[in-house]
Formats: C-alpha cells, sequence, structure tokens
C-alpha cells in the first residue's frame, strides 16, 4: 500500500496549507448541516408522545456526547501515532483536539442537566453514564493542564500523549455504561446494530446533527492544528515565504 | 537470555532493597501519609454527629476518599528525590529494563505508604462503628485498592516528574483514573460491614488490581522517560 498520502501530513508546509484549504469549506458545511438539521428537529420532526417538545433538546445532546468520545478517540490516535513515528503535526493535531472536546463534552453535559429536569425531575443523577461522562470532562481539562504545566514543547507532546493513551480505558466505560449496567439514562436508540428505534422522521434530522458536529470539530480541529503550526514553526524558512505572498496563502 | 533475565531481577531486587532501607532511615516521609490517614478518618466523627448510626453509614465513603487523598500525597516523593539526583538517569543508563526498576520503587512504595494504611484501616473503620468480624474483609478490599492505587498513581507521578509545584495537576490527573477503584473499593467494603457477602466487588478490585499491574509499569516508565528528557 501506498503511504505517500500519510507521510505528506507529516509535513509542516503541506499541513499548513491543507488545513488552510479545507477548513473554511468543512466549516461551510457544518454550517450548512446545522441549518437543515436544525429545521428539520425543531420544526419537521414529529412531536413525540412521551416528552412532548422536550425530546428536542436531543439534536444538540446527542451529537455532542457522540462527538465528546469521538473527539477523544481522534485525540488518543493522533497522541499515538505521534508518540510512535515522532511526527510533531500529530501532537499538534492531538493538541488541537482537547479543547474541542471539552466544549463538547460540557455542552452534552449541560444539555443533558436541562433535558433531565422536565422529563427526569432531577438536574443531575449519580448515575454512571452521567459520572463517566463528567469524567471524561475532567480528563479533557487534566490533559489540557497538564500540556500547559510542561514548558519544554516537545517533552509536553509526548507526556500529554500518554496521558492520552491512558484515558482510552474511560471511552468503552463510557459508551457502554448504559448497557452494562441499570440506569437512568436511556440505552442508545439511533447508532444500534439493529437499526434505530426511533421512527425516520426522527432520526434523520439527527443524523444530519451529527454529520454538522463533525465537520464542525474538523474545522475547528484543522484551525488550531494549523496555528499550533505556526507557533512551533515561527521560525521557519518556509512560513516567512507563504506569509511575504499573500496571494499563496489560501 | 536466561541470564539477562536473572540480572534484570537481582537489579529490580537491588533496588527494591535501596528504597526500602532508605525509607527506613528517613521515617518522616512515610509517616506522614499514615498521619494524614488517621487524623482524616477522625476528622469525620468530629464533623458529623457522633451517632453511631450515622458514622456506620459514611464509614466506606470516609475511609475511601481519605485513602486516595492520603495515596495522591505519598505519590508526590515517588519519584521526586531520585530524579533531583539523578538515579533514574542512572537507572536508564544501567541497560536493565527501566519498567522492572521501576516497578520495584512502586512495590517498596506500597509497602511502606500502603500496607501501614492497609493494616490500619480496619481500626480507623472500627472507630467509625464497623464491627470487628468485618476486618477480614476491609483489609483485603483495602490490600486490593490500595495496590491498584500505588500502581495507578505512578503514572501521575511520573507525568508530573518535571512539573513545579505538580500537587494539583497531579490529582486531577489521577483521581478520575482511580474512580472504579474509590467505588468498588467502598463497595466492597460497605458490604463487608453490614456482614454481607463481598466477592463481587472484591474480584472487581484484584481485576483492577491486575490490569493496573500489567499496564501501569509500562505507562509509568514511558511517563518518567519523558520527563527526564
Amino acid at each position: 500500500m501506498n503511504w505517500v498520502w500519510f507521510h505528506r501530513f507529516g509535513s509542516p508546509p503541506y499541513f499548513y496549507r491543507f488545513a488552510g484549504r479545507w477548513a473554511p469549506w468543512f466549516l461551510g458545511i457544518a454550517v450548512a448541516l446545522l441549518l437543515v438539521g436544525l429545521y428539520g428537529g425543531l420544526a419537521v420532526a414529529p412531536v413525540d408522545y412521551y416528552q412532548s417538545d422536550a425530546f428536542r433538546i436531543i439534536y444538540v445532546h446527542v451529537p455532542a456526547a457522540y462527538l465528546s468520545l469521538m473527539t477523544y478517540t481522534w485525540m488518543a490516535i493522533a497522541a499515538a501515532v505521534g508518540l510512535i513515528w515522532r511526527i510533531k503535526i500529530a501532537h499538534a493535531v492531538a493538541a488541537a483536539c482537547a479543547p474541542a472536546g471539552a466544549s463538547f463534552t460540557a455542552v452534552s453535559l449541560a444539555t443533558g442537566m436541562i433535558w433531565g429536569m422536565p422529563t427526569w425531575g432531577t438536574w443531575w443523577a449519580w448515575d454512571p453514564r452521567l459520572i463517566s461522562q463528567l469524567f471524561v470532562l475532567f480528563f479533557f481539562l487534566g490533559y489540557i493542564a497538564l500540556r500547559g504545566a510542561i514548558e519544554d514543547r516537545d517533552r509536553a507532546d509526548r507526556a500529554s500523549a500518554v496521558l492520552a493513551i491512558v484515558g482510552v480505558i474511560n471511552v468503552p466505560i463510557v459508551h457502554y455504561s448504559v448497557e452494562w449496567w441499570n440506569s437512568l439514562h436511556q440505552a442508545p436508540t439511533l447508532l444500534r446494530s439493529d437499526g434505530p428505534t426511533m421512527p425516520m422522521s426522527m432520526a434523520w434530522p439527527l443524523l444530519v446533527m451529527i454529520g454538522a458536529y463533525t465537520f464542525y470539530f474538523l474545522a475547528i480541529m484543522l484551525m488550531r492544528a494549523r496555528a499550533e503550526v505556526v507557533r512551533r514553526e515561527r521560525g521557519g524558512a518556509w512560513l516567512r515565504e507563504i506569509l511575504a505572498a499573500p496571494e499563496a496563502s489560501p | 537470555m536466561n541470564a539477562a533475565r536473572a540480572t534484570a531481577l537481582q537489579a529490580a531486587v537491588a533496588v527494591f532493597r535501596r528504597d526500602l532501607l532508605l525509607a527506613f532511615r528517613r521515617p518522616g516521609e512515610w509517616l506522614q501519609a499514615l498521619a494524614f490517614f488517621v487524623l482524616v478518618t477522625v476528622l469525620f466523627p468530629l464533623a458529623l454527629e457522633p451517632e453511631p448510626s450515622v458514622l456506620r453509614l459514611v464509614a466506606p465513603a470516609a475511609l475511601w476518599v481519605t485513602l486516595l487523598l492520603a495515596s495522591l500525597l505519598a505519590l508526590d516523593f515517588l519519584f521526586r528525590e531520585d530524579a533531583r539526583d539523578g538515579t533514574l538517569e542512572q537507572f536508564v543508563l544501567s541497560g536493565q529494563p527501566f519498567t522492572a526498576l521501576l516497578l520495584a520503587k512502586v512495590a517498596t512504595h506500597w509497602l511502606i505508604t500502603g500496607l501501614p494504611v492497609v493494616l490500619v484501616g480496619p481500626l480507623a473503620a472500627m472507630s467509625l462503628g464497623a464491627p470487628s468480624a468485618s476486618t477480614p474483609g476491609l483489609m483485603l478490599a483495602l490490600l486490593l485498592g490500595s495496590v491498584s492505587l500505588s500502581l495507578i498513581g505512578s503514572i501521575g507521578a511520573g507525568l508530573t516528574l518535571g512539573v513545579r509545584r505538580g500537587g494539583a495537576l497531579l490529582s486531577l490527573l489521577v483521581l478520575p483514573l482511580v474512580m472504579p477503584v474509590l467505588v468498588f473499593g467502598a463497595r466492597a467494603s460497605a458490604q463487608a460491614m453490614a456482614g454481607e457477602e463481598a466477592t463481587g466487588a472484591l474480584y472487581l478490585l484484584a481485576a483492577m488490581g491486575v490490569l493496573a499491574l500489567t499496564l501501569a509499569p509500562l505507562a509509568a516508565a514511558a511517563a518518567v522517560r519523558i520527563s527526564m528528557e
């Protein structure tokens, strides 16, 4: 198999141009999908029999929760790639994932609490799914704090990579918490091996919203990683060349 | 191959003996963690109403939260002194498997900070109203839990080695990782105190201990190596 496409990402100038070219497109796609998904979720989808209109927060809550775990997995994979093959861009990508992941996790917790009040009658319950998601948030914060605490960049990269890999143990725990333990949180209704248990009229806006969040994440991640590359390579000749010729920069 | 393995074991034993000797020459360090554990468990009856039924209810939680905090406190000096005087660098240069040497260090650290708590823990629980019949169950739970705490904590201690004033950061990194130990440790202790069968929670604690024993030294060795560069 030809791995040239992969190795090219290890080159800072190539990554800088790639991220600059694609991030606005991803952001555009995210906004378009967001508008479609929100319209579909808030106006088109039928009212739920049990929860009436309160269920519509699902269109913000589920994609955020889904993306928080996905971001974590991405971060760990990027960290492992950076640690094993010593690719600096991979460390920049992992570092760029953390703030996005922390905010996705915070949004999923906040919307879950807002949803919990009308349906469960409480803002918070000490329930496996909720606790494990809270610990995912602490993990992201710990990762960011560790990066911030170590001054030497190379050491910060590799130490935080070890932490990210160790923390992967949390991902299956969160994902399966509703199936392993008796949880107040409902079991998955969308991403199941035997197909969604919710009607398609409710499910399609949710799928569109997950797509919107994913593209938003990609755009934000590329922008942050690009800024990180600039910070690391600020002395580099290639960067000065690009900045000196404004028409060449995207 | 066989000869190399024998020397690795000998090296680990040498590290183990050296650390034990140092600990006995400097008892102040490790006694602090034990004193902290005893003192904090005694604070609970003072803060709560000293009603036996109330105390018995909070005893497992008090015991395990205090154990967690005491182990965090003790982690601070797990690698610090050896990193400062260059011993850890000599470990790396010695050509011996670094993971084995670190495992020996963690074993000594558990022996001088974890084991005293395991022995004193049931006594502290009794002061909170635990029946004396629960002592074997409590000891087993504390034994299994404190092994996991030392091993998992060594990863955090390694990661924060190069950080100045890393105490708060250490707790932010380690506490989310040891959350399951707290959950099942407290559950096993509560079941032991109620005179129930605690085998389920104890098995899970043992499983976590085995998982930590196999994986944590590798991660800790990687973390310490990175911190020393």
